[in-house]
Parts: structure tokens; sequence; C-alpha cells
């Protein structure tokens, strides 16, 4: 059986993804800043791709930028924000301890020009509430950044409610949605929301293509100069197949939303069902406000790695928040924000669904992984001092 | 490209003497869970002959594969053989570890040394401290 469970890492591509980026590789293929027939042509591609985005965002078109991906996108939005705060003074920015990379050495590099940055903490759960937000805002405060979803744990957060509370206070809020977009309810004006960070190989789009959207008025920092893309504010020709692509698959993804939640929670919340009877296991991540298709869990005396490894020996691809998969001997800085201690946070596994997914292989899953995870146990000799009673268990 | 060596995921997947010696001559254990990493090396020792050897290891597949592949380059040798054993002979006979990786061939390398300590020092037998590793001496996990 082969299955893939890494859906929050990537995507496979969907079939109408495919379908219309095809004509714009070797049909459509002028540069949309050409006069020329062929060159507008592609700009008329643009122009239709930003308005699905758009629509779908409950925005307006020249709302939006395409970036090289959420990375990207979650640069650009903070750093203008930053400039925008520096210039009446501001220099407080608010985000929380367990953010993207993306978002949190973007901070760093903040921190060391001299901004000062306050890291909500989130909790055993992992979450954050709006009165954290609202308790954190200070009169020098010029940007509130909270993902939507985390990536890791699956926990969903109160972006309308966050967003409201920016809103009243008059600081700009943006929020990281790559977990989020095509798999959570947007319309980032009823939520508030001034920038929002997507990326379009999380819904079954292509690789190396994303979106930034930012409220009219909010002046953008250029990170790429060069050209008069996007409106000055992201040089370089647009990618063109990748764009179309993007908004291909968020049309779909956005339609299928409410239809693919139901049938990954359901598959979902039977994994989590199953896996939880391991003994000394624990779910990460907030169980009832959580992304339809994660599941998140830590097994006590087992590290991550030669898990995923024994794993993918069975057809299964997962992913863990493992040190030794990243290369970095530290433990996942998600798993420590929500407390976990580094033992526990070594032996992570993370299965991420798609609607490919099949319920036959929820069952196949549930076979495997308590097996794996006895057989390493037995050769654990952490395990053994915790079973022969050497060692207290962390995970009750 | 696959991570680790033809090899390796072998010595992974099949790892070779895994379990416990009970009443073992020496025990040596390595590594802390923090850091993601314990290897335990139980040793039976006759004559100053290693007659058997175990393993149990917490850790990624590179450490598995490390004790794995360590246990049998030390099984049935003298305790004089086992001690030179160094952690690029373990690493060289499983055809290379990633460069992040070579700390579990270290692992093995001093629970091997630490559980021949231990077969010393349970048998009043003299031997020079410098010769054995000190676990603060080693940076890895940062403790």
């Amino acid at each position: 059986m082969n299955i893939y469970v890494d859906n929050a890492a990537t995507t496979r591509m969907s079939d109408a993804a495919v379908a219309a980026m095809m004509p714009y590789m070797q049909s459509v293929y002028g540069n949309p800043s050409s006069l020329h027939t062929a060159g507008q042509e592609a700009a008329e591609a643009l122009v239709t791709a930003r308005e699905e985005m758009a629509a779908l965002l409950g925005c307006e078109p020249r709302e939006i930028i395409f970036t090289s991906g959420g990375s990207e996108a979650d640069n650009q939005a903070i750093v203008s924000a930053a400039r925008i705060g520096q210039r009446k003074g501001k220099k407080h920015i608010i985000s929380s301890a367990f953010e993207h990379h993306a978002v949190l050495h973007t901070l760093k590099k903040l921190e060391k020009e001299g901004f000062e940055v306050t890291l909500l903490e989130v909790g055993s759960v992992g979450t954050v509430t709006a009165a954290q937000v609202a308790e954190a805002i200070r009169e020098d405060t010029c940007l509130v950044t909270i993902m939507y979803a985390n990536n890791e744990i699956g926990s969903v957060m109160p972006i309308a409610e966050i967003g409201a509370v920016c809103r009243e206070k008059g600081v700009l809020f943006h929020t990281d949605a790559v977990q989020a977009a095509g798999h959570l309810a947007i319309d980032v004006k009823a939520q508030n929301i001034d920038m929002l960070s997507l990326s379009a190989h999380k819904f079954h789009g292509p690789k190396g293509v994303g979106a930034l959207y930012v409220r009219k008025g909010i002046l953008l920092t250029n990170l790429i100069e060069g050209g008069a893309q996007e409106r000055g504010k992201r040089a370089g020709t647009e990618n063109v197949p990748a764009i179309v692509g993007m908004a291909a698959a968020f049309k779909e993804a956005c339609g299928l939303r409410e239809q693919n939640a139901a049938y990954l929670t359901a598959l979902r919340d039977k994994l989590i069902a199953g896996l939880s009877a391991i003994p000394h296991s624990v779910l990460n991540g907030d169980p009832e406000n959580r992304l339809p298709g994660n599941v998140h869990f830590c097994f006590e005396g087992i590290e991550g790695e030669s898990l995923l490894l024994l794993l993918d020996a069975k057809g299964i691809c997962a992913s863990s928040g493992s040190a030794c998969t990243s290369g970095s001997l530290e433990p996942s800085h998600v798993l420590l924000a929500i407390g976990r201690p580094h033992e526990i946070a070594h032996g992570s596994l993370r299965l991420s669904l798609c609607p490919e997914n099949t319920e036959e292989q929820v069952d196949y899953m549930l076979k495997a992984i308590p097996e794996v995870v006895a057989y390493l146990r037995g050769m654990s000799p952490v395990w053994r001092d915790m079973v022969e009673g050497r060692k207290e268990f962390i995970i009750k | 490209m696959a991570l680790y060596s033809e090899k390796v995921m072998d010595h992974f997947q099949n790892p070779r003497n895994v379990g416990v010696i009970e009443n073992a001559d020496g025990i040596g254990e390595v590594g802390n869970a923090r850091c993601g990493d314990i290897m335990k090396i139980y040793l039976k020792i006759d004559a100053d002959v290693i007659t058997d050897v175990k393993f149990e290891t917490f850790g990624c597949g590179s450490a598995i594969a490390s004790s794995s592949m360590a246990t049998e380059m030390i099984k049935g040798k003298p305790l004089a053989e086992a001690l030179q054993l160094t952690n690029k002979a373990v690493a060289e006979a499983l055809d290379g570890l990633p460069p992040h990786k070579m700390h579990c061939s270290v692992l093995a390398e001093e629970a091997i040394k630490k559980a021949v300590q231990n077969y010393y020092d349970n048998n009043g037998i003299a031997y020079d401290p410098a010769e054995f590793p000190n676990c603060h001496d080693c940076e890895h996990c940062g403790m």
C-alpha cells in the first residue's frame, strides 16, 4: 500500500490545476508585460486569475500580489508593516511562539534593527486568544501577525476575533494562512484581516507560487526590485502558468471546502481515536479547533525519525517534528512552545490528510503505526527504564 | 539519493544483537533522551574476550544502525581489540553516514568503551581513565 499523508508539507496537484496550466507553457507563453498579442493574452490570464483569487478571498483584485509562495508573502507583509510603523515611531510587533519560521526569522531580523517583538504564549493546547492579543497591544504596536492554523499541530486560531481586536485598536493584522487557505473559510473583510499570505502547493496547486492579500491603502515595501510587475511591488516576470494553476486549484478547493472538511474530519477523528489507544501517547494541538486533515501525536520512549523510516518502509509517507529529520538536534519549536519536554518532542508523528486518502488507508495505518511504535519501544532503553519503574512516564 | 546507504537501512531495519543480557559483565549507557539518542550496550566477557553483546537504542535510524554494526564488529573479539574500535570504523562499515549523523557512530564507540570500563570497575581491574570517554567531552547535545 502506498499512502501519502504529508499534505501539510505539500500536495499532489489536482487535475484541474494541471489542465489549467498547460496552455500557458507552450501556447500562451508570452510575457504579460509585452505589448504584442502573445503578451496580452498572458496578461489577460493574469487578470482573470487575480479576479478569481480576489473573489474567493473576499477582496478586490488590486489587493492581491502574486509571490513565489507563502514565505515570500510572509516576509513582505511583515517587513512592510514594520516600515510603516517605523515611520510613525512604532516599533513593537506581536506574534506567537509557534509561528512558521518564515514569520519568526523575519521578526528576528527586525529585532536586530531595534524592533521589539512580543511572542504570545500558546498554552498546552496550542492556541492564541483575542484577549491575549488585546492585552499585548501597546501604543507603539505596529503589527499583529498570528497564523490562521498551525502547520505542525493543526490548531486553528480565532482569526476573526483577533482581527476585530486589531481593527478596534487600529493595529495592522497579518495572518499566515498557508495551512488554512483552501481548507478553512476565509473572508478578509468580514474577518478584519489587513494582510494574508497563502501558498498554492498546500491546496493541490503548483509549487513556487503564492499570494499576498494586502488591504488597499497599506503601502508595501519591495523585497525584489527591478520592474513594474504587481503594481511595482514585486518585480520579476510573473510565473503565469503557476498563477493560473493556483487560481484553478484554489477555486476547486474552496468550492469543495465544506464537503472535503466533513470527509477529512471523519478520517482524522478515526485516526485520533485509534492512535490514542496506544499507551503513553498524546494528541498535540487543539482537539476542537483543528485543521480537518491534521493528526499529530507524541509517543513516549521512541524517536521520530526511526518511526518515520519504518513507516516509509511500510508505504506510509508521514512527517514528524523530529529534530533528526531537519538535521538539527533541537526538537520542534512548536512542541516546545506547547510545553512538551525535549524527551517527548523527539517522538512525534504528523499525519496530514487530503481528500485522496481513504478509510482503507486509515485502517491500514491504525494497524501499522501501533506495530512500529511497539517495535521501537521494544529496543528502547528509555522505554525499558519506564516500564520497569526506574523512570517515571511523562505521558501518563 | 536516499538519506542513508543500503547498509545503514539494512542494519536499521534488521538490527543485529538487539536486547538485554541478564547478569551482564559490563553495561555502558551514553547519550540522553533530551538530545534524542540513548545507547545502551551489554557485554558478556570471558577471559578478556567478548563472548556476547546486546544493545538497546532510543534514537534515529543511524543511531540504531550504528549500534547494530558496532555490536557485530566487537562480538567474539578480545577486549583490547574492542577498545580500539573507532567511530570512523563503524561509519565506514556502514558505507558512510550523513555528516550531521556522525555523532551516532561516536555514541556507539563510547557506549562500548563505557561498558568495558564498567566491567573493569566491577572486577577491580586497573585502567587509565584518560582512555575512556567522558560524556561532558562531547558537545553535541550542548548539555
